[in-house]
Parts: C-alpha cells; sequence; structure tokens
C-alpha cells in the first residue's frame, strides 16, 4: 500500500470515521431500547424484527469490521505516541497547558468500553436463547434476558459504570472526529462541540433510563 | 523574593539525569524568567560550580530558542508568552518551581534544559517553503492577496517553532507546528502551487522524526506562545487527505 495511507493523520482519519459510524449506531441502538418503556413484548417484538432484517447478518459483520478498525488503529496509534515520550514530566501542567479529562483518557476509557462490550455481546447478544410467543409469532424473549441483570445489583452498577464512560468517550470523540477529518469552521466548529457533548448527554441517558427503572422501579 | 528550584541536570544525551535543588535568593519583581536563572548561574559560577544551561537567544519572545517547562506548563503559567518574556512578578515569594526540559523522543536532552530540536528543521526542509527564481524583489501589487488570507496567512506565520506544542502535548505530537507551517503557505498564492507534495512531505518527514499523533486534546494550542489555532490542524488534515488520494 501506498506509504502516504500509513502516516498518522491519515490513520486518525479512518479511526475518526469509524468512530462517527459507531456513534451512528450506538444512537440507533440506544433509541431501539427505548421500547422497554412501551412494554415487554414491544420490547421482544422490536428485536425479533430488527434480527429478521434481510441484511442483518451483513450489517452486523459490517459493524463489526468498522469496531475492529477502530481499535486496532487505535492501539498502533497508542503505541506509537507512547513511543514518543518515553520519559514523562516530574510534575503534571498546573495552569495552561490542562486538557480535559475526557479528551487525555480517550484509550483508557476504549479499553473499558470494549470489556464491556465483549461480556455484553456473550450475556445478551449471544446469551441464553429463550423464547415466548407474542401474538402467534416464536421470537426472542430479550426482556427476560436482561430483567435478572439489571436486577442484580452488582451487574446493574457495572453496566451503568460502563455508559457513563461510553458517555466520556462520545463527548469528546464526536467532535474530535471532525477535527481529525479536517472539518473546521469558525462557526459550527463550537456547535459541533456542543452537540457532541448534548449527543453524548442523550445517548447515556437513554442508557442508563432501562437499568435504573428496572432496578428501582420494575416489579414484575 | 526568594524561590525554592528544582532544576534538571543531565549531561548528555545519554546519560541519566537528575534534579538539583537550587535557591534563587534577592529574585527581583522586574526580572524576566531567564535573567532570574542568569543570577543563579553566576552564583553556581562563583562557588566553582557548573551553571544550568539553557537555551536562549533574543530575549523578547520571536526567536523560540527558550524552552523549559517550569512546574508542568511549557514556557511557564502565564498564557500566550515565551519563557523569556514571563516576568518574576508572576511568581510569589516562598514558591517552589520545578524546571524541565521538552521532553519528547525527537527533541533528545543535549545537556540540562537544552533540547536539540533540528527535527524541526528538517521537518521545514522537507516543504516548508516556495521554490520561486531569485532576482529582483517583484513588484508587489502584481499578485493580489485579499485582506482575510493575509491576515490569516500572517497569524500562522507568527509561530516561532518552539516546540512548546510537542511539549505539552501528551502525545508529543508535532502537529501544531507542522499545520501552522503547512496552513501559513497554503493561504497565499506563491504557496498554493507546491501545497499538496508539501504537506505529504512534511507531514511525512513529521512521521519520520517519531513525534507522536494528534488526538485533538488542545494542549497544544493551550501553550502556544503565539496562540496558533486549532485550526490550521483541521486545515493541514483536510489537504492532507485530499492530496494523498489526488497522488496515488
Ligand atoms: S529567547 Fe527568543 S523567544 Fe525566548
Amino acid at each position: 500500500m501506498n506509504q502516504v495511507f500509513c502516516r498518522t493523520p491519515f490513520l486518525k482519519q479512518l479511526v475518526g470515521l469509524a468512530g462517527l459510524a459507531l456513534s451512528g449506531f450506538v444512537l440507533s441502538h440506544m433509541l431501539g431500547n427505548l421500547y422497554l418503556f412501551k412494554s415487554p413484548e414491544a420490547y421482544n417484538l422490536y428485536g425479533h424484527k430488527l434480527m429478521s432484517l434481510p441484511g442483518f447478518i451483513i450489517i452486523e459483520w459490517g459493524l463489526f469490521a468498522v469496531f475492529l478498525l477502530h481499535i486496532f488503529l487505535t492501539i498502533y496509534l497508542v503505541i506509537q505516541n507512547k513511543k514518543a515520550r518515553p520519559k514523562g514530566y516530574a510534575v503534571s501542567p498546573k495552569k495552561k497547558a490542562k486538557a480535559s479529562l475526557a479528551s487525555k483518557s480517550m484509550q483508557y476509557q476504549g479499553v473499558l468500553i470494549l470489556f464491556f462490550l465483549i461480556w455484553h455481546l456473550i450475556t445478551l447478544r449471544y446469551g441464553s436463547y429463550n423464547t415466548v410467543m407474542i401474538d402467534g409469532k416464536e421470537v426472542r424473549d430479550l426482556f427476560g434476558l436482561i430483567l435478572p441483570i439489571f436486577k442484580n445489583p452488582i451487574l446493574m452498577s457495572f453496566y451503568v459504570i460502563s455508559i457513563l464512560l461510553l458517555g466520556t468517550h462520545l463527548s469528546h470523540g464526536f467532535s474530535s472526529s471532525f477535527q481529525s477529518l479536517g472539518f473546521y469552521h469558525e462557526k459550527y466548529t463550537p456547535l459541533i462541540k456542543k452537540l457532541g457533548v448534548v449527543y453524548a448527554w442523550v445517548v447515556t441517558l437513554g442508557f442508563l433510563s432501562q437499568p435504573l427503572y428496572i432496578y428501582f422501579f420494575y416489579k414484575a | 523574593m526568594n524561590l525554592k528550584l528544582k532544576v534538571w541536570k543531565q549531561e548528555g544525551p545519554d546519560t541519566k539525569g537528575y534534579f538539583k535543588n537550587l535557591e534563587a535568593k534577592e529574585v527581583s519583581p522586574d526580572m524576566s524568567f531567564l535573567e532570574m536563572l542568569d543570577v543563579v548561574n553566576q552564583d553556581l559560577i562563583k562557588k566553582g560550580d557548573e551553571p544550568i544551561a539553557f537555551d536562549h537567544d533574543c530575549r523578547e519572545g520571536i526567536c523560540g530558542s527558550c524552552s523549559m517547562v517550569v512546574n508542568g506548563d511549557p514556557h511557564g503559567p502565564e498564557k500566550a508568552v515565551t519563557v523569556c518574556q514571563l516576568h518574576m512578578r508572576k511568581f510569589k515569594d516562598g514558591d517552589s518551581l520545578v524546571i524541565e526540559p521538552w521532553r519528547a523522543k525527537a527533541f533528545p536532552i543535549v545537556k540540562d534544559l537544552i533540547t536539540d530540536r533540528s527535527a524541526f528543521d528538517r521537518i521545514i526542509q522537507a516543504g516548508g517553503y516556495i521554490s520561486v527564481n531569485t532576482g529582483n524583489a517583484p513588484e508587489a501589487n502584481s499578485i493580489p492577496v485579499p485582506k482575510v488570507k493575509a491576515d490569516a496567512a500572517f497569524q500562522d506565520a507568527t509561530c516561532i517553532g518552539c516546540g512548546a506544542c510537542v511539549a505539552a502535548c501528551k502525545n508529543a505530537s508535532a502537529m501544531l507546528f507542522t499545520a501552522a507551517k503547512i496552513s501559513h503557505l497554503e493561504a497565499l498564492p506563491q504557496g498554493k502551487v507546491e501545497s499538496q507534495t508539501r504537506v505529504l512531505n512534511m507531514i511525512g518527514q513529521m512521521d519520520k522524526e517519531k513525534f507522536g499523533a494528534c488526538t485533538n486534546t488542545g494542549a497544544c494550542s493551550a501553550v502556544c506562545p503565539k496562540e496558533i489555532s486549532l485550526k490550521t490542524i483541521a486545515k493541514a488534515n483536510s489537504l492532507f487527505r485530499k492530496a494523498a488520494i489526488q497522488k496515488s
């Protein structure tokens, strides 16, 4: 491959682009989860419809590829970045060199989110497959799957903490992607920054609403 | 006023460094930071000790030689100022100051606070110029430049190449410096001609020098004595992508 495509700014653009695609996925996932507030049946039916979409497998594998791209390019860049400063400073910046904690710890958030993602895939996506009958159709009982998880204080807290980390990751990642992709505008860049924060909050609160609701208010 | 200093001492690029405790006595608030170090050095010399080695030249904020991290901040605590222009009135009597060199793989330490920043020179050599035939100065109005463009180019041209951006960046990335040079020349008609080869070559050299990658934390621009904007980085990113795709 041509060398220019291995340069760090280009790799960063791929990371950013993949990140934006994943942001879209995360938003749609969050919106889908909200069916839970309609009824357990609506939740299960939504999951059933989604998984029976004609191109579902292709979309899922595509998403998986985007995840891998985002993760592996980042790992490569983080290694380069660590090598670029073999010896650190004795004192951390006091006054002006401060960057936001969210922006400085992106890679660590990423690792923790990856743990959550793997756990989520094992227990939910590829977890036990029980079915229920709804309107004469046999559908996967997703609600029955998440109920014990969200009722368990440890798992529920783990879920909540992971979502908070995801929100932090998105709050910097969203606007940072635009910067990496080379989009800068006097008027729109500050707006994108704000939009990124709003987006991160919406996703975070959306995802948090179900475990908190189930743990504290839901009575079977 | 009297200050306690902890200054980085290192014999050469490959030797181990350490912090030396020193005292700066009877410092006048009107002194610049470097003048304070001059006084400390005079004391050391009188005692037969070795003075602290540090870089400096113009002492008026335009050459970009002076380079030290004071309490974690490149060029010290004050915004938009080089350490040579930083005054001791910004500190209080009894303050403790930790003084370190720029720390980056691409800037090896020569001695104490002096680092070798020739990596920046090589980035410039890779494309930070315009190719013109020498001769008489051309007629000033033969190539009109819109005012906004001229101002933008000038803003980016104020970069003095001190390397504070690299020093502040958690990845020791040279993106702000490189991008400032790229977008400075890109803004002008004379520089536009070689824009694509310039951006490819300069960024290629930047990576070769083993600077880290930009992760948009914004620490570089926050410490830049010339307040170069992150806008330049976005500009360089988009120029780089376009050039990479078109040229290959
Ligand atoms: S000595 Fe020239 S900028 Fe500080």
